[in-house]
């Protein structure tokens, strides 16, 4: 199970605890992004975007809607929320939260290339990612 | 600005006179001068020996960290001197001690080199501290003007770039040193590193002696590090990193293993405090060409910071280190095995972080500072803290900052993996409270406990370490007494 986003430790939430946390994100003034994937590697960075990212957004339970609906869309991928921080000197993602994991993850598999004096060039493969574009996890 | 004795304090004849006169009538006592916008200004802590006057110490301050010598010399009349001179424009008591007073020197901007740390501390701690007159002497703060900020590059990465290299936000990261510090064989070494990031730090250190010995030689670590790293990036689906430790004898050795840390696709390299400001700033340039980030532990500090009376405070060595760029560097821990006032650490990570710090005596910060947009470095806090101090951690040291638990992740009664995991635990609950709007620092015992039930390593951790306390008294405070709100 891959551990990304700023709760990765802790027991999945339920929709009450994420919606208290879109609920902090909104009372600081950040924008609620959804973004989903099917190809967890780490350096995966540009995830699919779920629609905009949510601007001017004041109930939380708006962004709950749309989580709801990317997951019901995609019940097998990887669906996160991210808070965008427009503040000057930030300007960046400031909470990133998993919201739906595949039932079943394969992770990767580390391949290793031998090169001269003994140094390894590394490799993480997504087992996932054998499988064409939106047919990983089926 | 022609006449060097403003005050009034010699005739204009007498300044030139062969033999010595005192430093005010030198002109570096000047009460009337305002500091221009592009001044260096330095406030320095000063215990005059007995009978001497305050301000003539404080002149002399001025004098010896600019232009002035003991006896008058003629040729300063072939120089715009007036410019050149240090001015100690300012006198203060220190508030209930008869012995100190805070003097305020404004230097000219003229008087130091674009982008070097080495001739700005050469200036303003070069010969001045060894001074007789004194008995003791503090550089306390500096107010290093935009114009001069902007001479150098800062971080070579910086709190934000970091956090989108790593794919990591809202929390304070996680890491800890390997222990034992020596004696470890490269493999054995390893193996600490791959447990800790499978468990859940997001990066383990090399401590600040651990650079090339007989049991361990750095190419070995470095080898057996990476197939840590990557192992446990490939079980956790996250970026994970060491701090490679670079320091050497030479610039010519830092290089050498700064580079094989890169070919070996590490993220990260670090180097210690002790091989100096123009070796530093020659890492910071090589970090930012090669897009490594830059550790910094700020090995040998305590030797000149500790002592409120005397040396120079480490506000002052933060400033300068994000002025010659790195990117982490160890700041305090406020609850943890060394020392640390909270309210001085605070200043610190204002600091390190903050874009504006607006002068605040509670803190010990003496100026407003103007970073003019130079981004923010991340603070370590590293030394004798563990998981049952999790909400104090947050709660002083904030989110933005690198939570290290050295013994507390590998002492841990079930293995350096449940030791990470419980560490990671902990600060995300924690964090998850906090944003749930709970009063996380009240509460945080409970926090903890709750999270402990669905965490065997967190609550073994807690039964573990959760009394142990380092409460001593700390050397270094602030001369004001913050005012309760």
């Amino acid at each position: 199970m891959i551990t990304q986003g700023t709760f990765a430790y802790l027991p999945a939430f339920d929709d009450a605890e994420i919606e208290a946390q879109i609920r902090y994100c909104l009372d600081n003034g950040w924008a609620i992004s959804v973004e989903l994937t099917d190809d967890p590697n780490p350096r995966n960075v540009f995830w699919d975007l779920w629609g905009l990212p949510m601007f001017e957004l004041t109930d939380p339970r708006a962004a709950m809607t749309e989580v709801t609906a990317c997951r019901e869309a995609f019940p097998n991928h990887y669906v996160k929320l991210s808070a965008f921080d427009n503040s000057r000197g930030r300007e960046t993602i400031a909470l990133s939260l998993l919201v739906q994991q595949p039932a079943n993850e394969p992770g990767f598999r580390l391949d290793r290339q031998g090169r001269p004096g003994r140094t390894v060039g590394y490799t993480a493969h997504s087992y996932a990612a054998d499988r064409p574009h939106g047919e990983r996890y089926a | 600005m022609t006449d060097p004795t403003p005050n009034g304090d010699a005739p204009a004849e007498d300044r030139w006179g062969a033999g010595v006169i005192s430093y005010k009538k030198m002109g570096y006592w000047r009460p009337d001068y305002e500091p221009s916008d592009t001044d260096i200004i330095a406030a320095f802590r000063i215990t005059p020996q007995p009978g001497v006057d305050p301000e003539e110490a404080g002149a002399a301050v001025a004098g010896e960290s600019s232009t002035a010598t003991w006896t008058v010399v003629w040729t300063d009349r072939l120089t715009d001197h007036t410019r050149y001179q240090g001015k100690c424009y300012r006198v203060d008591p220190v508030p209930g001690n008869d012995e100190q007073f805070i003097a305020y020197i404004a230097y000219n901007i003229d008087l130091f080199e674009e982008g070097s740390i080495a001739n700005l501390t050469s200036s303003i701690i070069g010969n001045v501290f060894g001074f007789k007159a004194l008995k003791a002497l503090r550089l306390e703060d500096m107010r290093i003007p935009v114009a001069y900020v902007k001479t150098f590059d800062g971080p070579p990465h910086g709190i934000v770039a970091e956090r989108e290299m790593l794919n990591k936000y809202g929390r304070p990261l996680i890491g800890c040193t390997v222990k034992p510090k020596l004696g470890l064989s490269a493999r054995n070494y390893g193996r600490v590193v791959y447990e800790g990031l499978r468990g859940g730090l997001d990066f383990t250190k090399d401590d600040e002696n651990i650079n090339s010995q007989p049991f361990m030689r750095w190419r070995e670590r470095f080898l057996y590090c990476m197939e840590a790293i990557n192992r446990a990036e490939e079980q956790t689906g996250e970026i994970k990193g060491h701090y490679m430790n670079v320091t050497a004898a030479t610039m010519e050795d830092m290089y050498e293993r700064a580079e094989f840390a890169k070919e070996l696709g590490s993220i990260i390299v670090m180097m210690d405090l002790t091989v100096g400001y123009t070796a530093m700033t020659s890492m910071s340039k090589w970090a930012r060409k090669n897009g490594l980030i830059l550790h910094l532990h700020r090995a040998g500090h305590g030797t000149y910071t500790r002592q409120k009376t005397h040396g120079v405070s480490f506000r002052v060595i933060a400033k300068w280190c994000r002025l010659l760029g790195v990117d982490h560097v160890h700041a305090g821990t406020v609850v943890g095995k060394l020392e640390g006032d909270p309210n001085m650490i605070a200043g610190y990570y204002d600091t390190l972080r903050d874009n504006f710090i607006p002068a605040n005596p509670a803190n010990g910060i003496y100026f407003d500072q103007d970073w003019a947009s130079m981004p923010g470095v991340m603070p370590v806090a590293s030394g004798g803290i563990h998981a049952g101090q999790t909400h104090q951690l947050l709660h002083y040291l904030g989110e933005d900052s690198i939570l290290q638990f050295g013994g507390g992740t590998i002492g841990h009664p079930m293995g350096i993996a449940a030791g990470a995991e419980a560490n990671r635990v902990a600060v995300e609950a924690m964090v998850k409270a906090r944003n749930e709007g709970r009063d996380y620092f009240a509460e945080g015992e409970d926090i903890m406990r709750a999270a402990a039930k669905k965490c065997p390593a967190l609550l073994a951790a807690l039964d573990t370490w959760g009394s142990i306390t380092f409460d001593y008294e700390s050397t270094d405070t602030a001369d004001v007494a913050p005012t309760p709100s």
